[in-house]
């Protein structure tokens, strides 16, 4: 099984244009994480939506982000995080050193 | 079709609601009414290993597409009716007028609001 992050990999959501069916928020686009788990091989809902193969299978991560790197006004423990399931077309390597 | 269009960059349908004011979020659990259920039943049937007539990403590509409007208006379940029936007209499976045709009978007989 081929993947292009591994666990621990820092990662920056994709802030691309994007119209249509698809599952990556709006709140995380831009935003980096680290990669939690990879969480397998699954179809492309971006294509499933409009009654395609949905092939090739993406990677789907599991991307972890600090609560407070994504609402500015968060008011809880530096610890919170939140985790979100990607796929790998929606991911860059991150090249900044902080989050 | 759109609702937020502020960003050219990142269109966000009215669906992403992630981080929206939205006030005060009601938690009462609240039991499925029994025409819920049929329409999770519905939903459930069409997709599965037999008729194979829908995938969930299609159902959500299909809700998302009712309109802003609709969106607002209608409840989940209703959501998810409407866009069953968009799905199926969209596939030929059924036409506007057979469902139209079915809903006045059903009125008829004092069966539907």
């Amino acid at each position: 099984m081929t993947a292009r992050f591994r666990p621990g990999a820092r990662v920056r959501v994709r802030d691309r244009h994007a119209q249509g069916h698809l599952r990556t928020p709006v709140y995380l686009r831009g935003k980096a994480g680290v990669v939690e788990r990879l969480c397998g091989r699954f179809r492309n809902p971006e294509s499933l939506a409009y009654g395609g193969s949905g092939l090739p299978e993406r990677a789907l991560y599991r991307v972890r982000f600090s609560q407070r790197a994504l609402w500015p006004d968060y008011r809880g423990s530096a610890d919170d995080t939140l985790d979100a399931d990607l796929y790998e077309h929606w991911l860059d390597p991150d090249e900044t050193r902080r989050r | 079709m759109m609702a937020a269009m502020g960003e050219a960059k990142r269109y966000r349908g009215y669906h992403d609601l992630g981080g929206a004011p939205a006030g005060a979020i009601d938690r009462a659990n609240h039991d499925y009414t029994l025409s819920e259920k049929r329409v999770d039943a519905l939903f459930v049937l069409l997709g599965d290993a037999k008729r194979r007539l829908l995938a969930v990403d299609e159902h959500r590509r299909a809700i998302e597409a009712l309109g802003a409007d609709a969106y607002e208006r209608l409840g989940y379940y209703e959501r998810w009716i409407a866009a069953l029936a968009n799905l199926l007209v969209e596939k030929g499976v059924l036409s506007r007028d057979e469902i139209a045709a079915r809903i006045a009978e059903i009125r008829a007989r004092g069966g539907a609001p």
